[in-house]
C-alpha cells in the first residue's frame, strides 16, 4: 500500500478552507473557528513525526482538529458555572445586536435533518473545490462563497473581467460534474 | 453595434450570460437573450439548469471559507512556525 506523505508547505492552501468549514459548523463563531484551525496546523507541525501515512493528510489534520474542538468546549465549560446561562454582551461585534430576541433560535429554522444534510453537502462541495486547479478554486471561492464583486477580484488577482468569467465558467462546469457524481 | 443587438446568440454567449445571471450580474437584455436561446437549444438548457442547481446547493449549505486576508495572515504565522521546525 502506498504511504501518504506529509508536506506542511501546502497545508494552508489545500486544507485551510475545508478545516474552517468543518469548524464553523461546530463552533459558530468565525474568530474561534479561525483560531482553532490555526492551532490545528501548529499541532500538526509539532507531531509531524507521528504521522504514519495510513490516512490522508487531511483526515489526519481533521482528527487533530476534532480534539481541538472538544478541548475548546471543555475549556469554556470548565470554569465556574457549568449550569450558568451565558448571555454575555458581545463587545466586539458591531453588526449583531445585543438583544435577546436576536439570540433565540429562529423558529423557522431548518430541522436537524436539513442541517445534517447541509453540513454533508457543504463538505462535498469543498471536496469538489479541492479538485479544481488552484487558480480556479481561488476565483470560484472568492466569487461564489465570499461574494466579492467582480471588480474587486480582478484587482486582487490582476486579471481582466472576461478572464474571470472564463475561469468561473470552467470552475462551475467542473463543479457540476463533480457534484453530480458525488451528490445530486 | 449590430452584434450587440442580435436576438439570437451563440451557445458561448448564452453560457456567459448564464454564468453572469447566477451572480445577478446579467442585464435585463442579456437575460432576455438567454431565455430566447434556451427556447431552442437543449444543451444550453441542460447546462443552465445544472448551473442553477449548483448555485442553489451552495446557497442552501451556507458554506463558509476563510476571508482572503485572514488566510494570508494565517499563512504568515504558519510559515514562521514552519521555519522553526525545519531548522
Amino acid at each position: 500500500m502506498p504511504k501518504n506523505l506529509i508536506d506542511p508547505n501546502k497545508w494552508i492552501d489545500l486544507y485551510s478552507d475545508y478545516l474552517f468549514n468543518f469548524t464553523i459548523t461546530r463552533v459558530k463563531d468565525r474568530d474561534t473557528a479561525q483560531d482553532l484551525v490555526q492551532e490545528t496546523f501548529f499541532a500538526g507541525l509539532k507531531s509531524m513525526k507521528n504521522f504514519k501515512g495510513e490516512a490522508s493528510e487531511r483526515t489526519w489534520l481533521i482528527s487533530i482538529l476534532k480534539r481541538k474542538i472538544i478541548d475548546h468546549y471543555r475549556k469554556i465549560n470548565s470554569k465556574k458555572g457549568k449550569a450558568e446561562v451565558r448571555i454575555n454582551y458581545k463587545s466586539d461585534s458591531e453588526d449583531e445586536g445585543d438583544w435577546l430576541e436576536e439570540r433565540v433560535a429562529d423558529p423557522f429554522d431548518k430541522t436537524a435533518e436539513d442541517n445534517l444534510e447541509n453540513t454533508e453537502l457543504g463538505l462535498a462541495i469543498h471536496n469538489c473545490i479541492e479538485k479544481l486547479p488552484v487558480k480556479q478554486a481561488e476565483v470560484f471561492k472568492m466569487k461564489t462563497i465570499l461574494g466579492y464583486e467582480t471588480e474587486a477580484i480582478c484587482n486582487e488577482l490582476d486579471i481582466t473581467a472576461s478572464n474571470l468569467w472564463v475561469i468561473i465558467h470552467r470552475a462551475r462546469t467542473t463543479m457540476v460534474v463533480c457534484l453530480e457524481k458525488n451528490w445530486f | 453595434m449590430s452584434k450587440k443587438n442580435k436576438i439570437f446568440i451563440s451557445c458561448e454567449e448564452a453560457n456567459h450570460n448564464c454564468d453572469k445571471s447566477q451572480y445577478n450580474e446579467a442585464t435585463l437584455w442579456e437575460k432576455v437573450k438567454l431565455t430566447i436561446h434556451l427556447l431552442y437549444c437543449k444543451a444550453c438548457r441542460k447546462h443552465s439548469s445544472d448551473n442553477a442547481k449548483l448555485s442553489k446547493a451552495i446557497a442552501k449549505t451556507e458554506i463558509n471559507c476563510l476571508e482572503l486576508k485572514d488566510k494570508q495572515e494565517m499563512k504568515k504565522c504558519f510559515e514562521k512556525e514552519l521555519k522553526k521546525h525545519q531548522q
